[in-house]
């Protein structure tokens, strides 16, 4: 086994042998529950089901950012703060192990937590279709903007000394990311190119949204996420120099 | 076995440690002493490879740190002064995680966690959550998880830190029981602990190291050795102090009469001299109120070197 799986193991069964990780899952599943019924579903039972679908994703991508910066605050910033952190340091694990490791747990704990809510999807069934394509198209795009998202969650976590300000600098982080599209808006070509290209939202989600796989989004989120854990691989063996 | 050579570190500006030089051969068992901020803890993280050196080397089996820092990590066992426990674990699994990390194949996973129980007394704590454990316990899956790989190395930090009197004299002879198989390197504020586990010394001021040997090197190089005693005896006679002295191992006696009345003589001789100095005293028609041993020669030594500007002699 691995080192990067080991230490996945770990984590993730910390998530399921502690309160904290089914606390978030509850909170976002009986969130997402919530607003299904109350803006997808809805009372205008004239709307498409492709709509009613379309409608689910886009709730869904409020609450998995928000649960990934819940459930990535505590990732490297709870092992410095409760000292374990020295265990895997001292262990012959390499950085990358640690933030790959941590990452995986936290990204198969997301999608467990995802996955969970698919009978929300389903009730669509009920009075209208439901297109297979669409279904895994959305989770894809739900996937990649978790994995984004708790990729910038680890980094504020490696840089952070204490949990709540892992959460305040991710939540930040991905506010930012966010608001870039509507900064570029105020800007001029081409620097509002670069700035809606870099958006976490309103360019490449919506797609996925809809149904549609575009390579460039993927790719984006991809980029994001490989981004973000180089930077913690790069925070944590800097932290050896201090 | 360790060479450590003309080792710096820098926090900024501020040297927590400065050319710090010395050995370790395998199978010793060295005590690490120094006050707070004297930059023990800084020198332990660099030799548990958690640290890098701003100058300077450090070799285990002729491995340099930084330049194999895991080949080297896998012949180390680390204990910080707070232990590394994940506390939602139990023993048993959270040693078997310890074990995995160091590379333990699985095959031999169980038997190397289960040894670690028996050698830290932990057989009977092996399905116990360690976030319910009292704090001796806790240090004492510390000290397993540092174990539990079979490290030629072992470097400990406080060890007994925040233990009570009974839990001490545990750790003391846990730490006994490593005797022969690790060397080790162990910090300590607990003088005595440190006085009856190791077999030599390495102590450190402002960074520096200020004396280095056994406590009897130690002390004669200071021009302490031997015992050190007080009696104390009632009414005021300072005029024993010569009869002491003709006590041929008595090297200095000093009378030192107290408010309460009595003399108290303090003693200093080549060997323990207490009954011939009560048959003495109690010969010389006097009452023996009180005869113990003075205070403790590490205590000496140690106070002795800390106070000293650093640079200074040893």
């Amino acid at each position: 086994m691995t080192a990067t799986w080991l230490i996945a193991r770990r984590e993730l069964s910390a998530y399921l042998r502690t309160m904290g990780g089914y606390v978030v899952a509850a909170a976002v599943l009986f969130v997402n529950g919530i607003l299904f019924n109350a803006f997808a579903l809805g009372a205008d039972h004239s709307r498409l089901s492709t709509e009613v679908l379309s409608q689910f994703f886009y709730l869904c991508s409020g609450t998995i950012m928000t649960a990934s910066v819940f459930l990535s605050m505590r990732l490297l910033a709870e092992e410095r703060q409760m000292g374990t952190m020295v265990l895997l340091a001292s262990s012959p694990v390499r950085e990358r192990d640690i933030v790959l490791g941590k990452f995986l747990s936290a990204l198969l704990f997301l999608a467990l937590m995802t996955v969970a809510g698919v009978f929300m999807p389903l009730l669509i069934l009920v009075n209208g279709k439901l297109s297979v394509g669409h279904v895994a198209a959305g989770y894809l795009g739900l996937f990649l903007l978790g994995s984004a998202s708790l990729a910038i969650g680890i980094l504020a976590s490696a840089l952070a000394r204490t949990q709540l300000l892992a959460a305040i600098l991710s939540g930040g982080m991905v506010v930012g990311m966010i608001l870039l599209y509507p900064l570029g808006s105020l800007t001029e070509r081409p620097l509002s190119e670069v700035l809606f290209s870099l958006g976490i939202w309103h360019k490449h989600f919506p797609p996925f949204q809809a149904g549609i796989i575009h390579l460039r989004d993927v790719v984006y989120y991809l980029a994001v996420t490989y981004f973000a854990l180089f930077l913690s691989m790069r925070v944590l063996e800097a932290r050896r120099w201090r | 076995m360790i060479e450590v050579d003309k080792l710096s570190k820098y926090y900024g500006e501020r040297a927590a440690i400065r050319d710090l030089s010395f050995s370790i051969a395998k199978g010793e068992v060295v005590g690490f002493l120094g006050l707070n901020g004297a930059g023990k803890t800084t020198t332990l993280r660099i030799l548990g490879c958690l640290l890098l050196p701003t100058s300077g080397s450090v070799r285990l089996d002729d491995l340099e740190v930084t330049h194999h820092p895991y080949e080297i990590r896998r012949r180390i066992g680390f204990l910080p002064d707070v232990p590394p426990l994940y506390p939602e674990m139990t023993v048993g699994s959270y040693l078997a995680f310890a074990a995995r990390l160091r590379r333990v194949p699985n095959r031999d996973t169980a038997a190397r966690v289960a040894e670690a129980e028996d050698k830290t007394a932990l057989r009977d704590m092996h399905n116990e959550i360690i976030g319910e454990l009292s704090h001796g316990y806790r240090q004492r899956v510390g000290l397993a998880q540092a174990i539990v790989h079979k490290p030629a190395v072992l470097i400990l930090d406080e060890p007994s830190s925040g233990l009570d009197p009974a839990q001490i004299v545990e750790m003391r002879n846990l730490l006994n029981g490593l005797r022969g198989e690790h060397t080790v390197l162990l910090s300590s504020h607990f003088l005595s602990e440190i006085s009856q586990t190791c077999d030599r010394l390495l102590i450190i001021h402002n960074g520096q190291l200020v004396g280095q040997g056994s406590e009897s090197e130690l002390a004669s190089s200071m021009g302490q050795s031997g015992n050190t005693l007080e009696a104390e005896i009632g009414g005021q006679s300072p005029d024993l102090a010569n009869r002491l002295l003709e006590i041929s191992a008595i090297r200095q006696a000093k009378a030192r009469p107290t408010a309460d009345g009595t003399t108290v003589f303090d003693i200093v001789a080549n060997a323990d001299v207490r009954a011939e100095v009560a048959r003495l005293l109690v010969g010389a028609g006097c009452d023996l109120l009180r005869l113990e041993r003075g205070e403790s020669r590490l205590e000496s030594i140690f106070m002795n070197l800390t106070q000293r500007p650093p640079g200074g002699a040893p």
